[in-house]
């Protein structure tokens, strides 16, 4: 991944693994969905997410990024800040 | 006592290896049970170096390997007893964790912490006694301390300074941020980044390979490469005792204990 993706790339991916991982049908998901409701996750599952999010794009987010932020578009422009 | 099965951990001997494993639900807060069997695991340490050569310490349960002191526990205990009380007792607690915590740092045994997912405070500090750090790609690791108005209690801080560049430990520690395995094999501190699931199997390979060696030799480098920090480490109980009487770490701990959103875990 890297920074030449666009930013519709970087939010289907996100969809994408969150989808599988948490096994959501990816249909369900919607870039403006609260992650935490729609993927029925707390704190513990959305840090593991965290991590496969790095994992999969090779950034490093700080977890305090994520203060606010409850929906996969802005999650997107998070990442996207560090490609 | 070689082996043992308790509420919060157990441990067996396995060629040559003491395999410890940590399983008390949800994510094995490391409250009062814990910290008794963890005693008696100490207590046990010379002993089981007459059959093993290796202490290896993993979590058999999904989350991680360890979320950390038990907060919920440590929050009753502070509202039900008098103040004076509460300090006497939380002091007494700290010593009785370090000295297991330096029991394990010190053995004669090598030691390996597999860990994968949540590995916060307590968790943490567990790990940075261990000799190698194995961690699988789902790993994270995290001194969430100071948001609740506390500094790392269990040996943290005179460990990652032993470990680590200052810079990280400022980043780690002024932030309270959580870091990724990869992250911190970068900076050194985690021996092994593996698979998701592989941590205990490697673990285990390289438990076999610390084995093949003259144990006499393999303790006196071990001694001469990883001191203990004693004054650093006393200092540590006397500045968390400190602060633990502020007000705001209650308030932090009442924060923390009643969340009632999905993100007690977030900063």
């Amino acid at each position: 991944m890297n920074s030449s993706q666009t930013s519709d790339q970087t939010l289907s991916a996100i969809l994408e693994l969150a989808a599988t991982h948490f096994k959501v049908a990816r249909e369900k998901l919607t870039p403006d969905d609260d992650f935490f409701k729609t993927l029925g996750i707390n704190s513990l599952q959305a840090l593991d997410l965290l991590t496969r999010l790095e994992n999969h794009f090779h950034v490093e987010l700080p977890d305090y990024e994520l203060q606010g932020v409850s929906d996969f578009r802005t999650l997107a422009e998070r990442i996207r800040a560090r490609l | 006592m070689t082996n043992f099965r308790g509420q919060a951990l157990s441990w067996s001997v396995q060629d040559g290896v003491v395999e410890l494993a940590l399983h008390r639900e949800p994510c094995n807060e490391l409250g009062l049970v814990a910290l008794g069997e963890a005693e008696q695991l100490a207590d046990s340490l010379e002993e089981l170096s007459q059959e093993a050569h290796t202490l290896l310490i993993f979590s058999t349960l999904k989350p991680g390997f360890s979320a950390g002191a038990d907060l919920r526990e440590l929050y009753r205990r502070s509202r039900e007893l008098e103040p004076g009380e509460a300090a006497k007792s939380l002091r007494a607690q700290l010593e009785r964790t370090h000295r297991v915590m330096n029991a394990i740092d010190s053995s004669s045994l090598m030691t390996i912490a597999a860990v994968h997912g949540v590995t916060f405070g307590g968790g943490f500090e567990l790990a940075l006694v261990c000799d190698l750090i194995i961690a699988d790609k789902t790993a994270r690791f995290c001194f969430p301390e100071l948001r609740l108005g506390l500094i790392p209690g269990w040996g943290g801080i005179p460990r990652l300074k032993r470990d680590l560049g200052n810079a990280v430990v400022r980043d780690l520690l002024l932030t309270g941020r959580s870091m990724n395995a990869v992250r911190l094999q970068q900076v050194g501190l985690v021996s092994q980044v593996v698979g998701e699931g592989e941590a205990l199997r490697v673990a285990r390979a390289t438990a076999a390979q610390l084995g093949k060696f003259d144990r006499r030799t393999a303790i006196a480098a071990k001694r001469f490469i990883k001191p203990i920090p004693h004054e650093e480490l006393r200092r540590e109980i006397d500045i968390f005792c400190e602060l633990f009487t502020h007000p705001a770490v209650e308030a932090g701990l009442r924060r923390f204990v009643e969340c009632t959103d999905a993100q007690p875990y977030l900063p």
